[in-house]
């Protein structure tokens, strides 16, 4: 296939993608959340109760408050994420654009991880212990080594990678030679870390001296990820990495005879048997390269955010990657998409919890109704009767057939 | 749990041209185990097993175990079992049913001498480390019976921990305002199935990917009631979160029998209710027409909606039952174990009932003891941080894990899902 061909081809999915009805799906998945999310503001929200007290002689004043406690949420959050106009210089009023790429950064690494594996016909649902697991080793690294700066961070990410490959290598190897399920082997395993590393974090060789909390020494300066825009910002390097990780893994899903392998395995494994595709190879394979992209954003944690190893280093992104790569339906480029998202609802939901007072478990919720409704197309389409609209079009006659086809693929890729 | 990408090795067949060296081979990592650590590294002392308190009506003996001598007796016997078991396979004969259970519960007395043996006070109640057992395996038990009715109809349910944790917000919730107990009970319930009404709708209507559906629901959960926790309940907690507990019912003379009295006769309407559920659960799967059914869409969609059973509102139905069974298990975190919700309270349980369900190869009975098991793993942990150990408590807290991998992967036994589970019925 000649590159004009390639590029081609390369950008008509993409414009297929924006242009199909599932982005139309997407982009209403996300408002329908949204609004559902603040009306779940609105509705504990205190002074909306006061004003429902007298709704039958002031009616408009619930609505006022409503209104005031919902947008008042998504407006702090907008601000906590994207841009604060308050701030005093302009470099400062983007600040909060520089944090939601640094919490988007694992999201989007640990998407990948949770994506590929989704790729291949498997649910990682490990990536939480992936992380822990290759922060675990990054850290060690970090901190007991000493070597030169660069070949240091070198090494650690590395180790991290090879951290997170060995967790993902468990469940890849016993799901080709035993059978055994990987969405209860991975459930299983994440346990495992959190336990491991609690107890590795009170022994000699991990926990910080004269500490007697269960975490680690900082890392060393030459293990750390540089910081991008100064030391204003925490923005670093890893988010670079996810960059190339994006790349890199688009390239091996669309470009490479071993990605091509991957998803033929994912599509039908009895098929990708017969045309001589070793199915078992391949399940081991990706859950390493899994693994080992979710061990890359524990390492994004501990040599770019955190510094130290905690019990708590891979808060929850382990689980956030999985609706990450739903919602970004296992592409690369989507899962890179859907990770910057939902890094600005967390980054933002931190500033919006301290301003308004608005829980930011709302993020959560807002997060997992997005992914429930993508995933059921037409139940976003019967609330806002599109098909209808659809069925007059005779350009598009073959819309309902479509629609089965999204669904399935959600069912049997994702 | 069987996906279409499955690539489970078929069952064993009778005529034995193909062996299965994995039960030799674990029963001879287990003899190992027992070798070097339960006899070479017994600790010379001796392991004292509390069975009465001064207080208790009918007294027993407390039993004494010298360390040493139990690993060696437990070593020995463990090797001959490994040994018995690779001359069977060899022979191509079939390993006795009974062996595998035999040989668990020697492993576990040489465990529990060996590890109560190597404790600085080397004493500890035998009746308490079972109570409460028992008690921290309650909501695990309606867990994992939610998961039997679900996986058995074919659907796969891994949002018990959401069902779990909307049945404990509900009930306390429900118990706070009406000042009743048991009116939390029945919230509980409902909350359970209105997750399940959610993971039915999604999986069943819309053939969206059980799984998927499972997990996404397990956030939502948490985060709803995470949400609702840090504003209505903290705003006013006298009123919606200061539940009141279910009280203890003691049946007259038999609570006070040794070590069954306290599990089975002094137990909240809780604990009642799950042997209850289990027992139900068990006789409705397996010797009613309707757990005729509900396997038989389980295991084969399309040949039971040849019969003429409805297979989608079938799965509906037993989705929602589960859900509300699961409920009543999350009940028990507000309504017997702590007197209020706090967030995420139920931290993970709903994965350990969905690896007691796994490890209790998909039967009501199984599921009992797999969570009976968790339970005292969980407990001995405890237990064994009070008397002082040597084997950190973080190893304990990883077994029930690390056993239920050891399951999964067939080495402990064989775990079959039913044959539909995870895969959508579309009429074709």
């Amino acid at each position: 296939m000649s590159s004009q061909l390639q590029q081609d081809e390369a950008s008509r999915s993409v414009l297929h993608r924006i242009m199909g009805g599932s982005s139309l799906v997407a982009l209403l998945a996300v408002v329908l959340s949204i609004v559902l999310g603040g009306l779940l503001i609105a509705v504990t929200d205190e002074r909306v109760a006061e004003a429902s007290s007298y709704f039958f002689s002031r009616p408009g004043d619930l609505l006022s408050a409503a209104w005031e406690a919902a947008s008042g949420a998504y407006i702090a959050l907008f601000q906590g994420a994207i841009f604060n106009p308050g701030a005093d210089t302009l470099a400062q009023a983007f600040r909060p654009l520089t944090e939601t790429l640094t919490v988007a950064t694992p999201l989007i690494l640990a998407g990948l991880g949770v994506a590929i594996a989704f790729r291949t016909g498997l649910f990682n649902i490990g990536a939480q212990g992936q992380i822990i697991l290759g922060a675990t080793f990054a850290a060690w690294v970090g901190f007991t080594l000493d070597l030169p700066p660069g070949i240091h961070l070198l090494i650690a990410v590395l180790a991290g990678f090879f951290g997170g490959a060995l967790w993902g290598f468990i469940p890849g190897i016993l799901k080709a030679r035993t059978g055994a399920h990987e969405v209860i082997v991975t459930i299983m395993l994440n346990y495992v870390a959190v336990y491991l590393v609690a107890y590795l974090l009170f022994t000699p060789a991990f926990q910080n001296p004269g500490s007697s909390n269960p975490i680690s020494p900082r890392l060393d300066d030459s293990a750390l990820f540089p910081l991008l825009l100064g030391s204003g910002y925490r923005l670093h390097l890893g988010f670079l990495v996810a960059i190339a990780a994006t790349y890199g893994v688009w390239w091996l899903l669309n470009r490479s005879t071993a990605g091509f392998e991957l998803r033929a395995v994912g599509a039908n494994p009895h098929a990708a048997r017969t045309a001589g595709i070793s199915v078992t190879k391949g399940y081991v394979v990706v859950m390493m390269i899994a693994g080992g992209l979710a061990g890359l954003a524990g390492v994004a944690q501990v040599a770019g955010t955190e510094k130290v190893l905690t019990g708590g280093i891979a808060a929850s992104f382990g689980f956030d990657a999985i609706t990450v790569a739903l919602l970004g339906r296992s592409h690369p480029w989507g899962v890179f998409f859907a990770g910057l998202l939902f890094g600005a609802f967390r980054a933002g939901g931190v500033q919006m919890q301290t301003q308004t007072g608005t829980p930011i478990d709302i993020v959560l919720v807002v997060q997992s109704l997005i992914v429930l409704f993508i995933a059921a197309p037409p139940l976003v389409k019967a609330i806002f009767r599109i098909d209808r609209k659809k069925k007059k079009k005779p350009t598009k006659p073959d819309q309902s057939s479509e629609d089965t086809t999204t669904t399935t693929a959600v069912g049997g890729v994702a | 749990m069987s996906v279409a990408t499955d690539t489970r090795p078929k069952r064993p067949s009778t005529n034995a041209t193909v062996k299965n060296w994995k039960a030799p081979i674990g029963f001879g990592i287990g003899a190992v185990v027992a070798l070097l650590v339960f006899a070479l590294g017994g600790p010379a002392q001796t392991a004292v097993f509390r069975v009465s308190n001064d207080s208790d009506r009918f007294r027993l003996a407390d039993v004494a175990l010298p360390a040493v001598a139990v690993g060696w007796f437990t070593a020995v016997v463990l090797t001959l079992i490994a040994v018995y078991a690779f001359e069977q396979v060899r022979n191509g004969r079939p390993i006795n049913r009974w062996i595998p259970i035999i040989y668990g519960l020697l492993f576990m007395i040489g465990f529990l001498t060996w590890v109560v043996g190597s404790a600085n006070i080397p004493s500890i109640s035998l009746t308490g480390l079972i109570a409460g057992s028992v008690t921290l395996a309650i909501p695990l038990i309606f867990g994992s019976l939610s998961g039997v009715l679900c996986e058995r109809v074919g659907v796969v349910n891994i949002a018990i921990e959401g069902q779990l944790l909307s049945g404990a917000f509900a009930a306390a919730v429900a118990a706070s305002i009406s000042g009743n107990a048991y009116v939390g009970l029945i919230a509980a319930a409902f909350a359970g199935t209105l997750v399940s009404v959610v993971l039915a709708v999604f999986s069943i209507k819309y053939y969206v990917n059980q799984i998927i559906v499972g997990v996404v629901l397990n956030v939502l959960v948490s985060g709803l009631t995470g949400f609702l926790a840090s504003t209505l309940l903290s705003r006013d907690p006298a009123t919606f979160n200061s539940p009141p507990s279910l009280p203890v019912i003691s049946v007259p003379f038999f609570s006070d029998l040794p070590i069954i009295g306290g599990i089975l006769f002094r137990q909240s309407i809780v604990g009642y209710l799950m042997y209850v559920a289990v027992i139900v659960i068990y006789i409705g799967l397996f010797r009613t027409k309707w757990g005729l059914r509900v396997r038989a869409v389980g295991e084969h969609p399309q040949a039971a909606d040849t019969m003429g059973i409805k297979v989608n509102s079938t799965r509906f139905w037993n989705v929602l039952l589960g859900g509300a069974v699961a409920g009543f298990g999350g009940a028990f975190f507000t309504l017997v174990s702590v007197s209020s919700f706090s967030r995420d309270m139920t931290a993970g349980a709903g994965y350990i009932a969905l690896a007691a369900l796994i490890f209790g190869r998909w039967n009501p009975i199984g599921a009992f003891f797999a969570a009976l098991l968790f339970g005292f793993f969980t407990n001995l942990q405890y237990v064994l941080s009070i008397v002082g150990t040597s084997v950190p408590s973080q190893f304990m807290a990883m077994l029930p894990y690390i056993v239920t991998i050891l399951a999964v992967a067939g080495l402990v036994g064989r775990s079959r899902p039913p044959a539909a589970s995870g895969t959508p019925y579309i009429k074709e």
